[in-house]
């Protein structure tokens, strides 16, 4: 009893980890273009966002019962050991994609982490994969392009409307029409992606035996899990900023407005028909189409390309991590403890390689040194993670840490 | 494999329309309560009225969004 206990208390450290990495990761969404649209200066909308994401945890009750939204059997003999080694997945790919200012699905790669750990740990049956087409694959080419196709739409419409009057008046308007988008964002992500980390610690009491079955989640939880995506938030993914904000195209205050509000929308109405779409790819697509909205606005192809691929890659990547994790985690004590050290080395190799080039709310305007910088990043970071040389970048971000563990 | 392309399309156009509309009210808002860029007259009481519905209608979409979140 008193082992399971601590490995429960670590997969709740851990899960509160992948929260907080939840947090920063996707404070982008809502605020990258607010920010460079100058609605709200760096400081005061990550706060804003951040208080936002908090209440946003308390707001609905109505909890994930599944982690996983029946991606993976959870009754088919998931143990803490299995969502151990999934969330360490899922938090290796997040920093690697943040280090690289890349933004990435952090529920794509919470579901590749449980996939791949639960392939290792359970076998191929315990994973459905009839849901992770419907739940992830066609969301994820979905989702950029309904929120493309409805910015663009209504970038064209807002400019056409207000030719002809004075900008910096307008701009007022946009602005503060911006805020209340964004803000919508903020509070939808609080709510649904606390929830997730709320579920799966709840999963893991359940597991251990400390709650009773298809319980709703202690107060603990609720307050641990709201204020870990909080702090997330407030940190600041400042390297993901930037590339949404002003890597992808250059955004003026209509065409942030426009991106906003159908980030906005598109989120609440796929989330409520029940097509949920993930956040971080509607509102790079509607910041996208916003980009080719305006007349002689600019996408940054090679940008948006980068992006995809690491959308393609979150799902294997997070998997094989994980998988590694797994094996690893199943061989007992040591495992997990090997598990737990690696996964620290890791977090700390990446943080150190951050360092070298840091990224903060007041170097957001280096737009030059952001076009050429991510690569280099993530060169350096498979260099302090493992010496050999870069090839294709992002296959080896999978398996380097994988191939460290086994 | 079955796919819901109903529930997709839907999304597409709920989202489509209601994306357009809300940004279209929302700049008739602002293109109300502005003065042409020319130097014109400042808007007059009738476009101002106008304009402040448009508004109002856009916070009662936030206030629908807020609820859908919450519910």
């Amino acid at each position: 009893m008193e082992h399971i206990t601590l490995l429960i208390g670590i997969v709740i450290v851990t899960a509160l980890v992948f929260d907080f990495t939840n947090g920063f990761h996707d404070t982008a969404n809502a605020m990258a273009t607010t920010i460079s649209t100058g609605a709200l200066k760096p400081k005061v909308a990550v706060a804003m966002s951040a208080v936002l994401n908090l209440v946003g945890a308390f707001l609905s009750v109505e909890v994930a019962k599944t982690i996983s939204g029946g991606i993976i059997d959870e009754s088919a003999g998931i143990r803490p050991e299995v969502i151990f080694a999934g969330l360490i997945g899922a938090i290796v790919w997040n920093l690697l994609t943040w280090l690289a200012g890349l933004p990435s699905s952090s529920s794509h790669a919470l579901f590749g982490g449980l996939i791949g750990a639960t392939i290792v740990s359970v076998g191929f049956d315990a994973v459905n994969a009839d849901k992770v087409v419907m739940k992830v694959l066609i969301p994820a080419v979905a989702a950029p392009i309904v929120a493309g196709i409805a910015a663009t739409v209504a970038t064209r419409l807002t400019y056409r409307l207000a030719k002809g009057r004075d900008e910096k008046e307008t701009a007022k308007g946009y602005r503060a029409g911006q805020i209340a988008s964004a803000a919508l964002v903020s509070l939808a992500h609080g709510t649904n992606d606390a929830q997730k980390t709320m579920g799966v610690i709840t999963l893991a009491l359940v597991t251990g035996g400390v709650v009773a079955p298809h319980s709703d989640p202690p107060l603990w939880v609720i307050v641990s899990a709201g204020v870990a995506i909080a702090l997330g938030t407030y940190l600041g993914g400042w390297r993901i900023i930037r590339t949404l904000g002003k890597g992808i195209t250059d955004i003026q205050p209509p065409q942030g407005f426009a991106a906003q509000t159908g980030a906005a929308t598109v989120i609440l109405a796929s989330s409520h028909i029940g097509f949920a779409l993930s956040t971080t790819q509607v509102c790079s697509g509607s910041i996208m189409g916003a980009g080719l909205g305006r007349k002689g606005g600019v996408v940054r192809w090679s940008t948006a390309g980068r992006m995809a691929i690491a959308w393609c890659l979150t799902l294997p990547a997070a998997g094989l991590v994980a998988g590694g994790a797994a094996f690893l985690a199943d061989q007992g004590t040591w495992g997990v403890t090997a598990v737990a050290v690696l996964g620290l080395a890791v977090s700390g190799a990446i943080y150190a390689a951050s360092r070298r080039k840091p990224v903060t709310h007041d170097s957001l305007d280096e737009t030059d040194a952001a076009a050429a910088e991510p690569v280099g990043v993530v060169t350096a970071a498979l260099q302090a993670v493992a010496p050999p040389p870069a090839g294709p970048l992002s296959p080896e971000a999978g398996r380097t840490p994988a191939a460290a563990a086994s | 494999m079955h796919i819901d392309w109903a529930a997709l399309g839907q999304v597409f156009g709920v989202s489509l329309v209601v994306t357009v509309g809300l940004v279209g009210i929302f700049t008739l808002g602002i293109v109300g309560t502005s003065s042409p860029s020319a130097g014109g007259a400042k808007a007059s009481v009738l476009a101002r009225t106008g304009a402040y519905a448009c508004y109002a209608l856009c916070a009662a979409a936030v206030g629908y969004g807020i609820f859908l979140i919450v519910g």
